[in-house]
């Protein structure tokens, strides 16, 4: 493969949007333009999807018609399939800002005798280009051409390299999807990416801890910088895939001195005001120990200072924590009918979790909250694989940050004494302030402690405060003095068997 | 390969897909030439030079060239490539003489 014509491209490469947002992040802005890239992945990795996206986000938002090279499904079958993505594909096609070259695989009697050229797919190609005076191009499959051609792998080799320069040449930006037999092993079949493509993107549909898990890589940007690792993604009805962006890549959130209320007057005062405005607080502690009550005291505080407050609960129903509030003297349903809250309970199982990150972003955009509470994280942790749980924390802390809302989450200990969750030492790092809420024995009493653990650029009360919890909420009480280690499993010693 | 049931058929058009003044296109144009005087005029061949009529491949659903394809029938029985063996393009398509098949 030498005979490659040295092509023009401009040095400052110029990205073209493919409409997938996190994406487009994580390559600088978008594809280069006028490049190849290769999408490769395993069957339904979502190639077709994303593929189209790439072309309907050039036909409805850039004017940028585009061609569709279908190797595999009809032209009838795509339409309909990804109608669902609330992409009107005939009308496009109606209105000639999409133009099919139609390669799947028709009923035909065939043999092949000796050499020939892909001149016919070409000539095809760049006929329906001109028509549609396209500036984007998909080939999806490339792996369906080798398959059809399955004795000239040579040959087809030597003339996809063809189209592809003829592509170039003509300014396309073209993507190529290729199917890859496995989702960590060689990057296609064939080894397409080696000899056409200026640029490589990965998509996995992988089973982790019987979870499926969507996600986007770029393996290689000729020319230019990139993001690595694996990016999850989701793919939503009327919108096609919606990655989930991992804002850490941007540490961009200022860090504000604006206090509020943590609801409760003496939390307040042991973290010298409140909390910061744009910070994440997480509270820890076993089951029991009044996690929901300092969420909905959050809550009320919020509320009551004039602010809206959401609340995102996957532990308990709408019902028991209205009646849990009202316990503590707090009306929730008050609060909701003056539209100053919003409750919404769902269960952790219902949607995966770059689905329920969606969900809360979503929420947020349309409710707009000052505050926002999630009870609990432990309980979203079951349904996600580590690496996951721990992309979905740090994206949701940085949405929390950056729109400049005040969170505050919960997380379960497994054991009633003491001892740390999983949960705790993901989030413990991403989090700002700490809360540790733990049963304590003293003689022949359990009493419950309260420490602020961690407050990042404030001094606070670092003592273990006794508290209550009555008709009107928490009452923290004298410090607790020969108060064993909150961080030992229990006072016997290390480790608790059971 | 069978050579197909339809041995003995009468006249009948072939049509044959070439990209421009290509050597491939040379060559197959040069093969029609006599795969029509072999079959003592009996096939008729259609030139169709894709690259002045794409629709018409597209329309056929031809990738490769140069192709040679009878598309007066359901489904099309196409040959691509080398077509300059007369006589098994003849029998493939089948015009077959007895003599030369194989």
């Amino acid at each position: 493969m030498t005979a490659t014509q040295e092509i023009p491209v401009d040095p400052v490469l110029e990205r073209v949007k493919t409409g997938v947002e996190a994406f487009d992040d994580l390559v600088m802005g978008g594809l280069p333009r006028g490049r190849t890239t290769i999408v490769g992945g395993t069957p339904g990795s979502g190639k077709t999807v994303f593929a189209t996206q790439f072309l309907a986000h050039g036909i409805t938002d850039l004017d940028e018609p585009g061609v569709f090279v279908t190797f595999e499904e009809s032209p009838g079958e795509i339409e309909v399939n990804m109608a669902s993505f609330g992409w009107d594909i005939r009308h496009w096609r109606e209105v000639n800002k999409l133009a099919f070259v139609d390669a799947s695989p028709r009923d035909s009697d065939q043999i092949v005798v000796g050499d020939f050229d892909l001149t016919g797919l070409l000539s095809r190609i760049l006929h329906a280009v001109k028509n549609a005076k396209a500036k984007r191009i998909v080939l999806d499959s490339i792996t369906q051409l080798f398959d059809h051609f399955i004795a000239d792998q040579a040959l087809v080799r030597r003339e996809l390299l063809r189209i592809a320069t003829a592509l170039k040449k003509e300014g396309l930006t073209v993507l190529m999807t290729a199917e890859r037999n496995s989702e960590y092993g060689e990057i296609s079949r064939h080894r397409i990416e080696e000899f056409v493509a200026d640029n490589v993107v990965i998509l996995r549909n992988a089973l982790d801890r019987e979870r499926r898990r969507r996600t986007i890589e770029v393996l290689k940007m000729r020319g230019s910088r990139h993001v690595e690792g694996e990016v999850p993604f989701t793919l939503v009805g009327k919108q096609g895939m919606v990655a989930v962006p991992l804002s850490s890549l941007r540490l961009e959130q200022q860090s504000g001195t604006k206090r509020v209320t943590s609801g409760n007057p003496q939390l307040d005062e042991m973290t010298s005001g409140g909390f910061f405005r744009d910070s994440v607080t997480l509270v820890s502690g076993a089951t029991g120990t009044g996690k929901t009550l300092l969420v909905t005291h959050f809550l009320a505080g919020g509320v009551a200072a004039g602010e809206r407050a959401l609340l995102v609960g996957y532990e308990e129903s709408r019902g028991q924590l209205f009646r849990n509030a009202r316990g503590w003297g707090v009306d929730f349903e008050a609060m909701e009918a003056d539209g100053r809250l919003k409750v919404v309970c769902l269960y952790p199982e219902a949607q995966t979790l770059p689905d329920h990150l969606l969900m809360i972003h979503e929420l947020v955009e349309e409710f707009e909250p000052q505050r926002l509470a999630i009870d609990s994280l432990s309980a979203l942790e079951r349904i996600a694989p580590e690496t996951g749980f721990r992309e979905f924390l740090i994206s949701l802390t940085s949405f929390i940050k950056k729109r400049e809302i005040a969170g505050l989450c919960t997380a379960t200990d497994k054991s009633l004494i003491g001892s740390h969750s999983a949960s705790e030492q993901h989030i413990s790092t991403l989090t700002d302030s700490i809360i540790l809420l733990r049963y304590i024995q003293q003689a022949d009493f359990m009493h419950r402690g309260l420490m602020v653990l961690k407050m990042r650029g404030s001094d606070h009360d670092k003592q273990i405060r006794r508290f209550t919890i009555d008709s009107s909420g928490m009452h923290l009480g004298r410090p607790l003095e020969d108060a064993p280690d909150v961080f030992d499993d229990a006072p016997a010693g290390r480790p608790s068997a059971t | 390969m069978s050579t197909g049931p339809r041995s003995g058929r009468g006249y009948s058009s072939l049509r044959l897909y070439v990209a421009g003044e290509s050597p491939g296109a040379r060559r197959a144009l040069d093969s029609r030439k006599r795969l029509v005087t072999a079959s003592d005029g009996k096939i008729d061949t259609q030139v169709v030079d894709i690259l002045a009529h794409p629709e018409e491949a597209e329309k056929a659903g031809i990738l490769a060239t140069p192709t040679l394809s009878d598309d007066s029938i359901d489904p099309p029985r196409r040959l691509i490539g080398d077509i300059s063996n007369i006589a098994e393009v003849l029998a493939y398509f089948g015009y077959s003489k007895k003599d030369s098949a194989p």
